[in-house]
């Protein structure tokens, strides 16, 4: 339980949001405003959705990330979404959500996990 | 046999009723985790739980309560066999059409954001839902979570 919050990081045309704590309506309300606001301030190629710290997320969370991708293309990025624990990796697979956005997972386990992989993906992106 | 799910003879019992405020989502599933915990569920059987309950408290609060505050009345019964029974029940504004309300992906409310998939989801983490709706009266919905058996090994 406990209020959601996330910390945010932005490189270049990259905006990573780390989301901690539970994704229900209740919290999906806040999450989508801060990001909002920040999504059209800083206007980043693609917007990188870390659900590593996050252990519940129901429909609501779909509703939210569903919500980014929208907005995401209209600013002409994408979403990708990483590190999903098991449980909220079964409610966006039953959405379908995995075939909308990319989900990319680390190798390591969740502690540690984010410079190499983040790294790679600028590589891969920029090139 | 199949319907036998829902009247299995309840060995514990608890109720909850909680005023529609989203604030309450939390404390709704948190509860009831706690008291099927006393059965010993799996991870992945207390996580289908948890969403499940998160899913229809949520509609009562967004859809069943619009635009008025009126108190979410839970029961959940630990019946013999480990079947769980859920019952979530609000007297808000009811569903005129359930099976449409039940298809993936519909929902009243686009523009906030609801992605239509809560029934779904209530659906595909449980063993069965039944959902009783009469406009204005209000909406019940019960769900059936069968655990599965403990290895005693």
């Amino acid at each position: 339980m406990g209020r959601a919050t996330f910390t945010y990081e932005e490189t270049g045309y990259f905006l990573r949001v780390k989301l901690k704590g539970d994704i229900d309506h209740h919290s999906a309300v806040a999450i989508r405003s801060g990001m909002d606001s920040l999504l059209y301030k800083i206007r980043p190629r693609r917007l990188y959705l870390d659900l590593s710290g996050v252990d519940f997320m129901d429909s609501s969370g779909l509703g939210l990330i569903m919500g980014r991708y929208a907005l995401m293309k209209e600013i002409g990025g994408d979403v990708v979404v990483c590190d999903p624990c098991p449980g909220v990796d079964r409610v966006i697979k039953l959405a379908g959500l995995d075939k909308l956005v990319r989900i990319e997972r680390s190798k390591t386990d969740a502690a540690g996990q984010d410079k190499p992989r983040s790294r790679r993906v600028r590589k891969e992106v920029l090139k | 046999m199949k319907s036998n799910k829902f009247n299995a003879k309840v060995v514990n019992k608890m109720q909850l009723k909680l005023p529609s405020l989203s604030v309450n989502e939390g404390m709704a599933r948190a509860a009831v985790a706690a008291f099927v915990s006393q059965l010993d569920p799996t991870a992945t059987e207390l996580a289908d739980i948890k969403c499940a309950v998160s899913e229809a408290v949520t509609n009562c609060i967004v859809h069943g309560y619009r635009d008025s505050v009126g108190y979410v009345r839970m029961t959940v019964k630990l019946c013999e066999g480990r079947i769980v029974r859920i019952e979530i029940a609000d007297k808000g504004c009811g569903i005129a059409d359930v099976k449409q309300a039940r298809q993936p992906l519909f929902t009243t409310d686009a523009a906030g954001e609801r992605s239509g998939m809560g029934f779904t989801v209530m659906e595909s983490f449980t063993d069965g839902v039944r959902v009783s709706s009469k406009l204005g009266k209000g909406t019940t919905v019960t769900m059936i979570k069968v655990l599965a058996d403990l290895d005693l090994t």
